[in-house]
């Protein structure tokens, strides 16, 4: 445990921290200013970190703050073109079709099988209003 | 004083309603947002330290992630959270998560097709939908062109 404690990147945490904090401002700002709902800030997220991505800036991104560029939704965006990217250069056109959902299907398949899971063992309730 | 333009009485609304506490808002989402980065971080450390490839790593990161989120949201902790930090717990990969296990939970009255099937993907199925259409359209881009977009401009 000591030995990990002293391989971790501090500096990398500042800025993950830092990163990722601004990301969410953005979303915050976008949010208290323009009455956007927040499913329509999350697609618009997702497809400015895969618009990114495929341009080749969202690395950029990655590379300075790791987790703090990958975590938030952008990241998820850039993995999508990231996939796609890697598939297309081993695939060809077929890549394009592939590529995305493989190097996400982490992600997605854990949030469906433990939203299921949780709806499962959870009690209906009415919406609190 | 009584009111007699709708002007008059916008102003009045204004001068009584609180104002948006944005920059308070913006404080809680910067740290909160920030705090499950470095949580993500940490996890993609230790991940790295125990010998997984990166790609690996960031799979596990999100899994652990998502986890946490599904089990909070449980808990109904989540949700306080999200009152609390807004977009700090919306933007990061356990607000997508969220998104899916809250509707799931609600609608389970509903029914297990219907209800949990259906209306899991009420906010993650645009997301799904526009994130892997644009990821398409990336590839093919990249396709045509053969190289990332930034090295033509």
């Amino acid at each position: 445990m000591n030995d990990f404690l002293n391989s971790i990147d501090y500096l990398m945490l500042l800025k993950a921290f830092i990163i990722g904090g601004v990301l969410c401002i953005l979303a915050q700002i976008l949010i208290d200013k323009t009455k956007l709902t927040p499913a329509r800030i999350l697609v618009l997220y997702v497809t400015c970190g895969c618009i990114l991505g495929g341009l080749g800036i969202y690395k950029y991104l990655v590379d300075f703050a790791g987790c703090g560029a990958t975590v938030p939704l952008t990241g998820f965006g850039y993995t999508l073109s990231k996939g796609v990217i890697d598939e297309v250069r081993s695939l060809g056109l077929l890549g394009a079709f592939t590529g995305g959902i493989k190097t996400t299907a982490a992600g997605i398949t854990a949030a469906i099988f433990f939203g299921y899971i949780a709806a499962l063992v959870s009690k209906p309730k009415m919406k609190k209003q | 004083m009584p009111i007699n333009s709708n002007k008059e009485y916008q102003n009045y609304v204004d001068k009584k309603s609180p104002n948006s506490p944005i920059f308070k808002n913006c404080f809680n989402a910067f740290w909160v947002g920030g705090l499950i980065c470095v949580i993500g971080q940490l996890i993609f450390d230790y991940c790295i330290y125990r010998g997984f490839s990166k790609d690996l790593a960031s799979s596990l990161v999100s899994i652990s992630l998502i986890f946490i989120s599904a089990f909070l949201t449980a808990l109904n902790l989540f949700n306080r959270i999200g009152k609390f930090a807004g977009a700090g717990s919306l933007i990061p990969i356990t607000g997508f998560a969220n998104s899916i296990i809250s509707p799931a939970m609600e609608y389970k009255s509903e029914g297990y097709v219907m209800g949990v099937g259906t209306k899991m993907f009420t906010v993650a199925g645009p997301v799904l939908v526009y994130g892997i259409s644009t990821s398409v359209i990336v590839g093919i881009i990249y396709l045509i062109f053969n190289t990332q977009a930034i090295l033509l401009v």
